[in-house]
């Protein structure tokens, strides 16, 4: 079994905000996309143009309804690995395979120590590995490893990915362990959550709740009509007219 | 239990270089032309990415603008020209050489120029050079010339170019930076992709609101604060009853209609006489207004004038007129818009639609915006400040494709003008080179005799009868029937009608049939399975074709290609040069102007051509004129990048508006430049100016706005442009309905040109569901998916991992009284057809609605997919469903479009729904597996990026 490190000094993650998300499937391509020519390259597509195509994908965007009936609301969730502070995946693992790094949080798989026993699948509450049939080992989300600290990239680019191709700006980058961090700051304003909390698994990622806060039209009056005016609405329209 | 292991972190490579070179072009994974990135290792793509300075979309990138590296890359793209061996329908080519294709396609074109050019009908499909193939049209003769837009959302942009000189998309956008409610009505998740996604998260992050009128709740609609689940085709009345308590409630912004529109404009009140119903005039022609200070008649135009809005009032000639707004005010305060009235229909509850009426009301005007930036009208009156009604709204296919369609989305911009919300601060904004004039000064130009170039462009805005295509006996003079009686405003053209009507030689036989990128043997074509047998059906007495040549040119092996007998292989968007001009359709927004190129971004490795260069090639083997020089040589041999560069539409208007004049110094006009494409590549391939800050609002009433469009070559003239709230077009066909003018018009058409061209909105019930009888109880729409664009994402190893399948989603309660369940195979007949397709329940849907997500199903065979794909077993069309002609009326059958447009009326189909007998695997009707000609073996598995992957030094 493998162990964590005591601590780690960033704690890098994603903020994603249930509020804006279209359920537009843009950060799961750039990802794979990405990723697809990154350090856990290729994320191999079996049988792409048959019957049954079956591809590792590191995020994968569900649609679903809640509440059943009129009062229900649809549902646009983005899923991916969330970094644990704890994960049971990495302690799972029986050859030192899956780690945390100790510098930044990251949960990563070193291919060459992974013999492929899926324990960590099975441990993961999240969903969040990809086994690679092909390549026989266990993948996952990177948080763009090969991004976020690429010197041959512009500074502006060096976030994972999905972050940067977010239509709707749903989804930040940043360092959890600083309480100053923009992404520390979202998840106190708008009151972000982990996911199943109760695992004790402590994610890193945060996701954002829908903003409930008044809407402007919100305190509109019921329009009076204004029909008994003497000849009513015609009659008075002229004179809603400014004079110029 | 073992001690864990403690390692050291092993080294990442996370600092390798990804790409030997960087190149920056347009995507067209979609229509929205969003810039992007692509990095290259060794000439392959490494990673496409969105170009953070790009106007379109600052940096961001969709699903399937991500899943470009597969679209480039598939196995369905076509190798070689090809030529038919075997019968129509059965995808049995050889290949053949360029030359001799082109040898083919110019012995076919040029007999038929020389003899009657109309015969070859030229159609382009999801094409962006729109510019260039009309204008090759033109100079080749043919009238029969149009793009999609006929089956698209003509409705939409035609409703907007007539009522306010410009529309949603490409001609306008919300104010998302100020806009506070924002109404986003029907499907509109493809167009455009990436700037509403941009926007509608600024407004969530701002706290605007946001309310979905959409029969299901998918997409954006998930995300808005409010959904209105309402019951499709009855947009229009929904948006007038709001009108209606509007105006009950005085709450319009009544110094806006006055000053903006043609509101105080006088109409002529005379009851059978020719000039009924149109607008007083003086010796000038300028309309007529009552002044109430001077209380006289005096020019409308005249901005000193305090013009009326209501009462009635005596011309000089002694007859009666009002103005414009009397008839709007009486027509919508009738008890037929009421809440109540529109809440049967609609199934929107009355007090829902009185809220929103209320909120709207509460928002434009007591929160109105005040931006402090002075300006000057086109009357020279100065203003401090702009004064804004925060309201927004877009729309686009979802109440477009309907046979009321062309009424409803003139409705949606009556309610944004009595708002006073068309270009001020936090409402609709339009985006250079709109506004135009209403509507735009072009008219279709006629069919001409053999060798001859068109008059002008086979597109454009039909003014009044005497602009329309008809015959001596009223009778359409192009194939598809487009600005005849039975579509006068169908400024996009009919591709939906142009196979029926060539097939059945009504109104004549054509001798080839040219199609770009149009699916018409697929998801394109409404009664699918017919269009096929149409395609493939002869003449029993010559053996020949009915429809004798076809030509196609896609750059994959879609379900189209099977039916062509010379087919042209097209590039892919990352292989050649393209031109997104303002000419076109343009991708400005509302505070500058914008047009952008492509440019090769990875090296050609089969032996197809881009379109554009094979049409070019076209046009100068044909001689044609502007393709040639006098002494006969070819004016473009450098094809398509050469006349992007070259081609000029009048002197210093040509298809880019950057970089022009000989040292690249002028925008808009100017000389032609020869390094004008090294000056795109450098900027990373678009150009765009901003428009001046006291120019950013009111722009069609604004002087620096008029000044600075004339400038650019955008406006003609320095002259305001009055929103036509009273549209006195339509009233001119109506009058010719009512026996005036000298147009022919048949008698037969002569009661729907009178009812369905009303100057004013109107609603009425669509055909479908007039004529087909109530046990088709349910509608059936269409979606768009966001990570799937048309048949086109098919091939997409990526994308078809996410929509590899469709079902039909209906109510839980619907389910429930028809007693199917989730999975269940179902039958949906139509008045025309029947499928039977896989059943999925669900909640946000309106329970009088069923849906499916759009061309998901294909040809067993086709786009080089596994015969046994999902898409071609489980996955279905609408469209076998869907009728092109309506049941026969006193002997005619109208197309099942827009009375006014000739809009496809894809979301008027009406249905009922039974589970289906039997077990199923598969969805009926599968049509017969089609051969594959030459193309690359399809992978097993696809390893894509393998050899990129970067290995850590230890």
């Amino acid at each position: 079994m493998t162990a964590l490190p005591q601590q780690t000094g960033k704690q890098l993650g994603l903020v994603i905000d249930l509020d804006i998300c279209v359920g537009c499937h843009a950060c799961a391509v750039n990802c794979k996309e990405w990723n697809s020519g990154g350090v856990a390259a290729p994320l191999t597509d079996l049988n792409p143009y048959g019957e049954d195509p079956l591809g590792v994908w590191f995020n994968r965007v569900h649609s679903y309804e809640t509440d059943k009936g009129g009062k229900g609301t649809t549902v646009h969730f983005p899923r991916s690995c969330l970094h644990c502070a704890e994960p049971a995946c990495v302690t799972v693992c029986p050859t030192g395979a899956s780690y945390k790094r100790a510098e930044d949080g990251i949960v990563l798989v070193n291919e060459d120590l992974c013999i492929g026993c899926k324990l960590c699948s099975w441990a993961c509450p999240y969903g969040a590995r990809e086994y690679d049939y092909d390549a026989g080992v266990m993948k996952k989300c990177t948080l763009c490893i090969d991004k976020i600290y690429n010197e041959n990239l512009d500074p502006a680019d060096r976030v994972p990915a999905c972050v940067a191709t977010c239509p709707t700006s749903a989804r930040s980058f940043g360092d959890f362990a600083d309480p100053n961090s923009d992404v520390s700051k979202l998840v106190r304003e708008r009151g972000g959550y982990d996911l199943m909390p109760e695992m004790g698994y402590k994610p890193t990622n945060k996701y954002l709740p829908p903003r409930t806060k008044n809407k402007p039209g919100d305190n509109a009056h019921a329009l009076v009509p204004m029909m008994d005016q003497p000849a009513g609405f015609l009659g008075w329209v002229d004179r809603m007219l400014s004079s110029q | 239990m073992a001690k864990p292991m403690i390692y050291n972190d092993p080294p990442v490579a996370k600092n390798a270089p990804i790409a030997d070179e960087v190149k920056y072009t347009t995507c067209y994974m979609c229509a929205c032309r969003c810039g992007i990135k692509v990095s290259l290792r060794d000439g392959a793509i490494r990673y496409i990415e969105g170009n953070r300075r790009h106007p379109v979309n600052r940096g961001v990138l969709c699903a399937k603008g991500s899943a470009g590296i597969m679209q480039h890359y598939s196995p369905a793209r076509l190798k070689k020209p090809l030529l038919r061996t075997g019968e129509r329908g059965k995808g049995e080519f050889r290949e053949i050489e360029w030359e001799e294709a082109l040898g083919i396609a110019v012995g076919w074109l040029g007999k038929i120029r020389g003899s009657d050019p109309k015969k070859l009908a030229f159609f382009t499909g999801r094409d962006q050079s729109q510019a260039l193939t009309g204008w090759w049209a033109t100079q080749f003769g043919t009238a029969n010339y149009a793009a999609h837009g006929g089956f698209c959302s003509v409705n939409m942009a035609a409703a907007g170019l007539y009522t306010v000189g410009g529309s949603f998309w490409e001609f306008g956008e919300p104010d998302w930076d100020r806009t506070k409610y924002f109404m986003l009505f029907g499907v509109a998740e493809d167009h455009d992709s990436n700037p509403i996604k941009i926007g509608l998260g600024k407004l969530k992050r701002r706290g605007a609101k946001v309310v979905s009128i959409n029969p299901v709740r998918t997409g954006y609609s998930a995300i808005a604060d409010e959904w209105v689940g309402i019951r499709p085709g009855t947009d229009g009345l929904f948006i007038l009853s709001i009108v209606h308590e509007l105006l009950r409630a005085g709450k319009i912004d009544a110094d806006y209609l006055a000053r903006y529109t043609n509101s105080s404009w006088l109409v002529i009140q005379d009851e059978g006489a020719a000039d009924d119903g149109l607008f007083a005039r003086d010796n000038e022609g300028a309309p007529l207004a009552y002044d109430r200070k001077a209380q006289k008649i005096v020019s409308a135009l005249d901005p000193s004038a305090q013009p009326s809005l209501a009462g009635e009032y005596k011309l000089a000639d002694g007859r009666r007129a009002v103005p414009a707004f009397t008839l709007i005010a009486k027509r919508y305060l009738d008890e037929q818009y009421s809440p109540e009235v529109a809440a049967v229909q609609t199934g929107v509850p009355v007090e829902t639609i009185k809220r929103i009426a209320a909120e709207l009301a509460h928002v434009a005007f007591e929160q109105e915006i005040v931006v402090e930036q002075p300006w000057t009208d086109w009357a020279g009156r100065r203003h401090e400040k702009m004064i804004g009604r925060p309201i927004s709204i877009h729309a686009m296919r979802g109440i477009s494709a309907h046979s009321n369609g062309f009424h409803t989305c003139r409705a949606l911009h009556f309610l944004q003008v009595l708002l006073g919300a068309i270009d001020t601060p936090g409402a609709f904004r339009y985006e250079p080179p709109y506004p135009k004039p209403i509507p735009p000064a072009i008219k279709p130009a006629a069919p001409v005799s053999s060798g001859q170039p068109l008059k002008g462009s086979a597109l454009g805005f039909p003014q009044g009868p005497e602009d329309l295509l008809v015959d001596e006996q009223g009778d359409p003079l192009r194939i598809d029937k487009a600005f005849s009686w039975e579509a006068p405003l169908a400024a996009h053209g009919m591709l939906h009608t142009v196979i029926a009507n060539a097939h059945r030689a009504d109104p004549y036989p054509i001798d080839t049939l040219f199609l770009y990128m149009a699916n018409m043997g697929w998801n394109s074509a409404m009664n699918t399975a017919e269009t096929m047998t149409m395609m493939t059906d002869k003449n029993p007495e010559t053996g020949e074709y009915r429809i004798p040549r076809i030509i196609y040119s896609d750059a994959y092996y879609s379900e189209m290609v099977a039916y062509a007998d010379l087919v042209l292989p097209d590039t892919t968007y990352l292989e050649r040069y393209d031109c997104i001009s303002l000419l076109d359709r343009p991708i400005s927004n509302a505070e500058g102007a914008a047009d952008a190129i492509r440019q090769p971004v990875v090296k050609l490795d089969r032996d197809v051509r881009p379109f554009q260069d094979v049409l070019i090639d076209l046009g100068t083997r044909l001689k044609l004129p502007g393709f040639v020089k006098e002494d006969g040589t070819p004016k473009y041999p450098g094809f398509f990048p050469d006349y992007m560069v070259n081609h000029e539409r009048k002197p210093g208007v040509g298809m880019l508006a950057g970089w022009r004049g000989a040292n690249g110094g002028d925008s808009g006009i100017g000389g032609i430049n020869p390094n004008q494409l090294d000056r795109y590549i450098e900027n990373e391939c678009f150009w765009e100016t901003g428009i001046p800050h006291e120019a950013h609002y009111f722009k069609p009433w604004n002087a620096a706005y008029l000044k600075w469009a004339v400038e650019m070559g955008f406006l003609d003239k320095p002259e305001p442009i009055f929103i036509q709230l009273y549209s006195e077009a339509l009233q001119k066909f109506r009058l010719a309905a009512r026996g005036h003018g000298t147009v022919p018009l048949p008698e037969r058409h002569k009661a729907r040109v009178e009812k369905y061209f009303d100057p004013l909105p109107v609603w009425y019930t669509p055909f479908e569901e007039e004529d087909s009888g109530s046990e088709y109880d349910l509608h059936a729409i269409t979606q768009r998916p966001m990570a799937m664009y048309h048949s086109w994402g098919s091939q997409n190893a990526w994308l078809r991992q996410i929509h590899g399948e469709n079902n039909l989603h209906m109510h839980r309660d619907t389910a429930a009284r028809l007693r199917i369940e989730d999975g269940d195979w179902v039958r949906v007949t139509s008045s025309h057809s029947s499928i039977v397709v896989p059943a999925k329940i669900m909640d946000g849907v309106n329970p009088h609605t069923v849906w499916t997500w759009n061309a998901i199903g294909k040809r067993s065979g086709a786009w080089n997919l596994d015969p046994d794909a999902s898409e071609a077993k489980r996955g279905f069309l609408l469209n076998h469903l869907i009728r092109d002609l309506l049941p026969p009326k006193d002997g005619y059958r109208y197309a099942n479009a827009d009375p006014v447009t000739g809009q496809a009326a894809w979301y008027d189909l009406r249905v009922r729904i039974e589970k289906a007998a039997g077990a199923h695997e598969n969805s009926q009707p599968r049509i017969s597996e089609v051969e594959t000609p030459p193309l690359p073996n399809r992978p097993d598995i696809l390893r894509y990026g393998k050899r990129f992957r970067p290995k850590a030094k230890v």
